[in-house]
């Protein structure tokens, strides 16, 4: 009699022990959702910690006796055993391969994303495409030993040995544009993609040639998805390290002479780096300055980039 | 001006005719950019493979002829007599040393000799020749090794052979090899994927499942696309700052008291992995993002229909749907860290070690190895560094196509 009792009064207590089921507290649900939420916000503090350590080592060497931030910014000559501390010969290093490298890549890169998305067979695009992200994945290293033993010897001899030095900034510059080509062509192949093809339908029914509905109507279309491949790939040119680091030079160099060697921000801390470098030396504390102004030049690119993409992207139903 | 010539048709006319002519020019030069690209390609490994093969001339400090013990030449020598002249010709701290090392007793008669050659002989290469030289200039390089070094022998080499693979770091180009390096490799990728796979496929659990949209969440998307377009030699200095320094207590071993005899600072492979996990944590992140997203809400509903917590459904439903997906944007995101050179030049990789490293000792890696021989200035290192790289290149090959076939295998359509 009891135990029907019992039955009954579960019955009956029936709907609102669903209710029950849902706001009951679950520990281990609630446990693993704070994991994962710590796994998320890991990468907040690997943000934090980036910011901090640079800024704190960059924050230690400017007040140090030496060095003035001034002096810094607009030095010219960055000799750490007499004290100067003018970081522009780096930076100018810098432009000129960065330069070299989108002279190569850009023109290259935009060519072959309109051949991809405008001109060839599916099949050529699907052999095509894996080759270059292929080109894309090979590590930069490699680029390196093939900017110093292939384009260097090639660069003195086409231009004279005594013109050109063993290492200088166009051979690295020229690798690392290779090397950036496949990333621009990736990216605005997607972006030329993207483009409805009642666009281009449109283009051709008012007589426009293919090269017309490439040049007038699917470029303008897909334009900030380009100017947004073009940044990253700046960005990425700057942060290059070890084509720099193999081809460009071991000595900081004020020029703007591609045949030169020189050394850049990053081929710069390789360089310090390498070796036992010890703590709160003033070698240490610079390469965390470098590491800041390299860190600054690469964000501000990465965010305008995304700025173009969210703010000039042309939406299609 | 004719009639003809001013009417709109003429114009038409004259003007499509150039503008096909535009079009077809511009054909071409789309076309021919893309080749070049692919040209670029092929001449840089070429490149490489021109290096990994060719020529080269050996000499000996001691001509192998002098070693032959009445009448009998080297290579026909029998353990004692190889063991015999070891003992006579280096000094007894040497050959202790190297008893020590492994007592004589347990080595083999090929030990022996390759002791022989390595101490007492020591081959040095001369002069090395790439590939194509070797193949079109055979009958010069033959005239001039005879010309200016008699003594040596000219033999075709490739430089990437088993011994490459399975010998130590050496100071001399004809006995150096990259075990080491392969294994520094293997065990920084091992901690990296150790730490990055967990964080990287919790992370985007977190993003896709729990997120909701606000501030904070929008927040740390776009964060995760930011560490994306870091570059990696900031990662180097973070790591140098955080894991080498700040932590050098658990990297080097200390706080589980595991400190390696070669190493005590935090200069470690322990360091090195952690510093790559951090590398490719926001490629894992997205990459698995989007395969969860991937995955039809219907099965989510069907999980939570049948009574399934909210764990319950993505551990038994949403997951196993995404890990091909996952696994394959982990394993490229892991064959990049195996490619990343410049992160651990500043992390404190070591370039002359000859023993094999565990977690808490110094390291050097593949990239490193070829890094360090590429800027030497003498041929023979180059031949080497071009052999390391076809080593690195096939490593990375087989992971990509790992990662191909487990996504042609799994893949699955809804």
């Amino acid at each position: 009699m009891v135990e029907t009792q019992n039955g009954m009064e579960e019955r009956t207590m029936y709907p609102t022990k669903v209710t029950g089921l849902k706001n009951r507290r679950r520990l281990g649900e609630t446990l693993i959702q704070s994991l994962l939420f710590l796994a998320g916000f890991f990468s907040i503090f690997t943000t934090i910690a980036i910011i901090y350590e640079l800024g704190k080592e960059a924050w230690l060497f400017f007040s140090l006796p030496e060095v003035n931030l001034w002096q810094f910014l607009t030095g010219t000559s960055w000799q750490p055993h007499i004290n100067e501390f003018g970081v522009l010969p780096l930076v100018s290093a810098t432009l000129v391969t960065t330069f070299i490298a989108m002279l190569i890549a850009i023109p290259l890169g935009l060519t072959t994303a309109v051949y991809l998305s405008e001109y060839a067979t599916t099949r050529a695009r699907n052999t095509i495409k894996p080759v270059l992200e292929i080109l894309a994945g090979i590590p930069t290293i490699v680029y390196g030993y093939f900017a110093l033993t292939f384009i260097t010897p090639f660069l003195r001899s086409v231009f004279g040995s005594d013109v050109v030095e063993i290492y200088n900034t166009a051979s690295a510059g020229l690798v690392m544009g290779i090397l950036i080509l496949p990333l621009i062509a990736s990216i605005s192949e997607d972006a030329l993609n993207a483009v409805p093809r009642s666009l281009r339908e449109a283009a051709y029914g008012l007589g426009a040639t293919k090269l017309e509905v490439a040049i007038k109507t699917v470029i303008p279309a897909a334009l900030s998805g380009i100017a947004a491949a073009i940044i990253l790939g700046i960005s990425r040119a700057i942060g290059e390290t070890m084509i720099v680091a193999v081809a460009a030079g071991a000595g900081p160099n004020f020029t703007l002479n591609p045949f030169k060697g020189a050394e850049t921000m990053t081929g710069h801390i390789v360089r310090i780096s390498g070796g036992d470098l010890s703590y709160d030396s003033i070698d240490y504390n610079s390469i965390f300055a470098i590491g800041l102004l390299l860190f600054s030049f690469t964000l501000v690119l990465n965010i305008v980039s995304q700025g173009i993409v969210r703010r000039f992207r042309e939406v299609y139903e | 001006m004719s009639e003809k010539a001013r009417s709109p048709r003429f114009h038409y006319d004259q003007n499509l005719a150039a503008r096909t002519k535009t079009g077809q020019v511009w054909k071409v030069v789309f076309l021919g950019s893309t080749i070049i690209g692919i040209l670029a390609l092929s001449t840089l490994l070429l490149n490489i493979l021109n290096s990994a093969f060719g020529f080269v001339a050996y000499q000996g400090k001691i001509l192998p002829s002098t070693l032959a013990i009445e009448g009998v030449p080297l290579e026909q020598q029998t353990r004692d007599q190889l063991l015999t002249l070891l003992q006579t010709n280096l000094s007894n701290g040497a050959y202790n040393k190297l008893n020590n090392e492994k007592a004589f007793e347990d080595r083999s008669r090929a030990d022996l000799h390759a002791l022989v050659l390595e101490r007492i002989v020591r081959y040095k290469v001369v002069e090395s020749w790439s590939l194509w030289d070797s193949l079109t200039n055979k009958s010069e390089i033959k005239s001039l090794v005879a010309s200016e070094f008699p003594d040596a022998e000219l033999k075709f080499k490739s430089w990437l052979t088993l011994d490459f693979l399975a010998s130590q770091q050496s100071s001399e180009a004809v006995t150096a090899g990259i075990r080491t390096a392969i294994l520094g490799t293997l065990w920084t990728i091992l901690i990296t994927i150790l730490f990055a796979f967990p964080v990287g496929v919790g992370a985007a659990i977190y993003l896709e499942e729990y997120a909701r949209d606000n501030w904070f969440n929008r927040l740390v998307r776009t964060n995760i696309n930011n560490l994306a377009g870091v570059p990696s030699i900031i990662y180097g200095i973070l790591g140098l700052a955080i894991f080498v320094r700040a932590l050098q207590k658990l990297t080097s071993g200390e706080m589980l008291g595991m400190v390696d005899p070669t190493s005590s600072t935090g200069r470690t492979i322990f360091s090195a992995g952690l510093t790559l996990g951090l590398l490719i944590l926001p490629i894992i992140i997205i990459n698995s993002q989007e395969s969860i997203r991937a995955v039809p809400q219907a099965l989510r509903k069907a999980g939570f229909g049948l009574g399934a917590t909210k764990f319950q459904t993505i551990w038994a439903h949403v997951l196993p749907n995404a890990l091909p997906g996952i696994l394959t944007g982990t394993i490229l995101a892991v064959s990049r860290a195996i490619g990343e050179t410049a992160p651990l030049v500043v992390v404190g990789a070591s370039t002359a070690i000859s023993f094999d490293p565990g977690i808490f000792s110094r390291f050097t890696t593949l990239p490193i190895q070829i890094y360090q021989w590429t800027a030497r200035p003498q041929d023979e290192w180059r031949h080497l560094a071009a052999a390391a790289i076809v080593a690195l290149l096939a490593m990375m090959l087989s992971m990509n196509a790992a990662a191909i076939l487990l996504r042609n295998r799994f893949a699955r359509k809804y």
